[in-house]
């Protein structure tokens, strides 16, 4: 596919978005928290998939939800020049969750809570200096009791 | 209107930590009601911005995967005693809230 | 019986030879059953430690489990070996009162002669003697939890009654998990209330609570106090609690909803950190209820601690293990059993800014050993008085030895299963993995007092309703998993739900989804994903379910049974087990 073509496609997608809902918000991108999967997310709000993984990402999630509806979720970095910072939720039928773009003054350090439907990989992107750099981590989902 | 908005905001030095919750119900849009078994529609804050004397310092966006009644911090350098912080959103159905707090 | 009559019962001939000892401390008890309790010291400081009595106020049969299998690198690693192979794996000779109270090899027979264990009065006694032999006639007692829940006393007066033993056996400092099954204001008073320190380093206000000013330790979010220094001899113990990491999941949420918990090992780093430079103790401890597998992994991740002494797997482990950290040093994990059963020995001896020098022994407690505590005797009389005819209303007669530890049904689960299935008119019965709960001879009166110890929770009210052969798997899908996951962070330590009326294979190698096959109803028929089932259970964590409480209707089948006999027991037939050194004397 030519990137011509790709850029109709995307257009095209968004177009049919805005009109399925009363948008008011013409920078919120509709097409990356529509993708159904990880790699279409990451293609629709980066224009590309393919980010390193790296230990200056550093993704705060529990080892099993206490509660998959309110699932606490923290993301920092040390690099400089961080841009943004996106989470997804590999398993969600819209994985991606949530988009933080920094201004100036800004730390790249932020936390907030998802809702996971089950056991998932969490995936933090982080746009520093141009670049893509990741980490994630499995949170489980389970549906309790029976311990002790 | 009182604002659902919540914020704390510390300062240290002269970095700020932001701790917000915002009342919103961040509906996904595949709940159906227990009651009448109908789906009920999507409803979720969709832009939360942050400013500090009117500059904005952060812009998340969000889908409808963030929890209900969200919670959000971050923090910002370069900012002092007196400085006015805004947190507000807009949701998709065009609803919007804010708050405003002095950072002390 | 008497002192006197258990040992000529033992006799001596029986506890010749083991001399040969079974790790640190052991050699000590080469004088037998004579010399059981008498600990040589060792070094400046003693510390006590037990976890897991549950509310056990009074000497009770325990037995051990037979099988507990351990999956990925923990496969036959303690404590997940059983019987004969935990005898070989420790030393302890058979035949021995140690190999009894560690095993449950001979259950009746050694139950038996050698009596029953635990029961605070006795404990009392055991710990007033090695407080008073320790350095400077001092130990510090640690409790890992579980303390305010497993009896009826406990339940009715919401832990207050095992805070009051507590203050009178002299706890120091503990840490908690089934404490946190009362609502958080009881919970506060009882802490309160407690004479000793409460710590929890990973209890943390949830974000709403701190936004909403709900009090908290620290301006950290802490719950509770996350660690104490305490000065022994002159020297520095600093001692961190880590609270059950999963009490939420595990346990109903709507109780402590201020709450969140985790096992926090980054912050538990950051912490152990700060402490060792702020206050530069000899040895850093953390009093834990991870569970031994959770235990293992933090002490391999983090370091800066010297000690875990843990609970709530259940696990008595006698020999500690030596796990190398994440700094190259050394941190001695040890559990201590369950019931009260038995009593945990560390001598240390600091010097120099750590630790020299430690031995550690895990002492069982036989009642029949240990004469009662008079002061304790009265306070547990006291406690009992005004509940003691409920308590002590015969039910039925057990025909059969009545337990529930071990992974998979117990005869106790059992009859919990079928008494549900027969006042709820179902075709199959869930029941809850947990591991506590006592053991009864044949012939025992099964009490109201023995029931309760089975099932007294504060959620403990029954359901009958439709779910479908899918909603089945799945339950036994997710419980499989947080029992045999391979990574212990992603494990939560109870035992398998219980199951009356039906049957499964079980591949505990297995992932996700993939462990569970073949289920089918005792009559044979397969249960299928689409078609509904009338099924009953209690202990719901999501939300309170309409029925009476479990203790009600299993009540009403055991007066109406008069007698209780289990023949058969709806375990699974398990795969790829065969040379699993964590079963034994499994039924294929």
């Amino acid at each position: 596919m030519n990137l011509t073509r790709r850029l109709f496609v995307r257009g095209a997608a968004a177009v049919v978005a805005l009109m399925a809902l009363p948008r008011v918000l013409l920078a919120w991108p509709a097409k990356a928290f529509e993708a159904k999967s990880t790699s279409d997310a990451m293609d629709a709000l980066y224009g590309g998939t393919e980010a390193t993984e790296s230990s200056a990402v550093v993704l705060g999630a529990p080892d099993i939800a206490e509660n998959g509806a309110v699932v606490p979720i923290s993301v920092s970095c040390s690099l400089d020049k961080v841009e943004s910072i996106s989470i997804i939720v590999d398993k969600n039928p819209s994985p991606l969750a949530a988009s933080f773009d920094l201004g100036p003054g800004a730390v790249a350090d932020v936390s907030t809570r998802l809702k996971m439907g089950k056991t998932s990989n969490v995936i933090a992107v982080v746009k520093a200096d141009g670049q893509l750099y990741s980490a994630q981590k499995e949170v489980k989902v389970t549906i309790g009791g029976c311990g002790g | 209107m009182a604002s659902g908005i919540r914020i704390k905001a510390k300062l240290t030095g002269d970095q700020v930590e932001v701790k917000t919750l915002m009342k919103h119900e961040m509906e996904t849009g595949t709940r159906k009601d227990s009651k009448t078994g109908e789906t009920v529609p999507a409803h979720y804050i969709q832009e939360v911005k942050a400013e500090i004397n009117g500059n904005v310092v952060m812009t998340a966006n969000w889908g409808p995967a963030v929890s209900k009644n969200p919670y959000l911090s971050f923090n910002v350098n370069g900012a002092k005693a007196g400085d006015t912080l805004k947190i507000s959103w807009v949701d998709n159905k065009g609803e919007t809230d804010s708050a405003e707090t002095t950072i002390s | 019986m008497d002192r006197r009559d258990f040992l000529r019962l033992l006799g001596v001939g029986a506890i010749a030879g083991n001399a040969a000892g079974w790790g640190p401390g052991r050699n000590a008890y080469a004088a037998g059953v004579e010399g059981m309790y008498d600990v040589p010291r060792l070094g400046n400081a003693r510390l006590l430690h037990f976890a897991d009595c549950h509310a056990q106020l009074m000497p009770v049969y325990f037995r051990e489990p037979n099988v507990n299998i351990g999956v990925g690198d923990r496969t036959g690693k303690m404590p997940h070996v059983v019987g004969e192979a935990f005898l070989r794996a420790t030393g302890i000779p058979p035949g021995t009162p140690e190999a009894h109270a560690f095993t449950y090899l001979s259950f009746e027979a050694e139950a038996r002669q050698l009596g029953k264990v635990g029961g605070f009065a006795h404990l009392a006694t055991l710990v007033k003697k090695l407080r008073a032999e320790g350095p400077g006639g001092k130990a510090l007692l640690l409790d890992s939890g579980d303390t305010w829940q497993g009896s009826g006393t406990a339940l009715w007066t919401r832990g207050r009654d095992m805070v009051g033993a507590c203050n009178l056996l002299g706890v120091d400092i503990m840490t908690g998990h089934w404490e946190f099954t009362y609502e958080e204001d009881e919970i506060r008073a009882n802490i309160d209330a407690f004479g000793g320190e409460f710590v929890a380093q990973n209890v943390m206000l949830t974000e709403d609570a701190a936004f909403f000013d709900v009090p908290s330790f620290d301006e950290d979010g802490h719950a509770f106090r996350p660690y104490t220094v305490k000065h022994v001899g002159g020297h520095k113990v600093v001692v961190i609690g880590q609270a059950f990491p999963y009490t939420p999941i595990a346990n109903p949420s709507r109780f402590i909803p201020n709450w969140t918990f985790g096992i926090r090992a980054e912050e538990l780093q950051t912490l152990v950190d700060e402490i060792q430079k702020d206050i530069d103790p000899e040895a850093v401890i953390l009093l834990s209820h991870n569970g031994m597998d959770v235990d293992l992994k933090l002490a391999a991740v983090t370091s800066g601690i010297d000690f875990i002494l843990g609970g709530h797997t259940h696990d008595g482990i006698p020999v500690p293990s030596v796990v190398k950290n994440a700094a190259g040093g050394r941190t001695v994990v040890t559990n201590a059993g369950s019931n009260g059963k038995f009593l945990g020995v560390l001598d240390l001896n600091l010097g120099l800014g750590r630790v020299r020098d430690y031995r550690y022994t895990l002492l069982p407690v036989f009642s029949n050993l240990l004469p009662a505590d008079d002061e304790m005797t009265a306070y547990i009389e006291g406690a009992r008085a005004p509940y003691r005819e409920k308590l002590e209303e015969s039910l039925a007669i057990a025909e059969t030895v009545l337990y529930r530890r071990g992974n998979f049904s117990g005869t106790f689960d059992q009859l919990i299963c079928d008494g549900l299935r027969a006042v709820g008119d179902a075709q199959i019965a869930l029941s809850p993995g947990f591991r506590w709960g006592t053991s009864l001879l044949p012939g025992d009166p099964i009490t109201m007092d023995r029931l309760l110890d089975q099932t007294c929770i504060t959620y403990p009210e029954t359901y009958v309703r439709e779910m479908t052969g899918e909603e089945i798997r799945l339950i036994l899908e997710d419980v499989a998993d947080n029992l045999f996951n391979p990574d212990p962070f992603y494990q939560q330590g109870g035992d398998m739900v219980r199951v009356g009326g039906m049957n499964y294979v079980c591949d505990p190698l297995e992932v996700i989804g993939k462990r569970i096959s073949n289920m089918t109803l005792d009559s044979g028929e397969a249960i299928e994903a689409g078609k509904t089932y009338k099924v009953t259970g209690w202990a719901t964590v999501g939300s309170q379910a309409p029925g009476a409480p479990v203790w009600e209707v299993v009540a009403e089948y055991l007066r109406s049974e008069k007698t209780v006999r289990i023949d058969k027991l709806n375990t699974p037939v398990l795969k790829n087990v065969d040379n699993n050194p964590g079963i034994a004397d499994y039924p294929s």
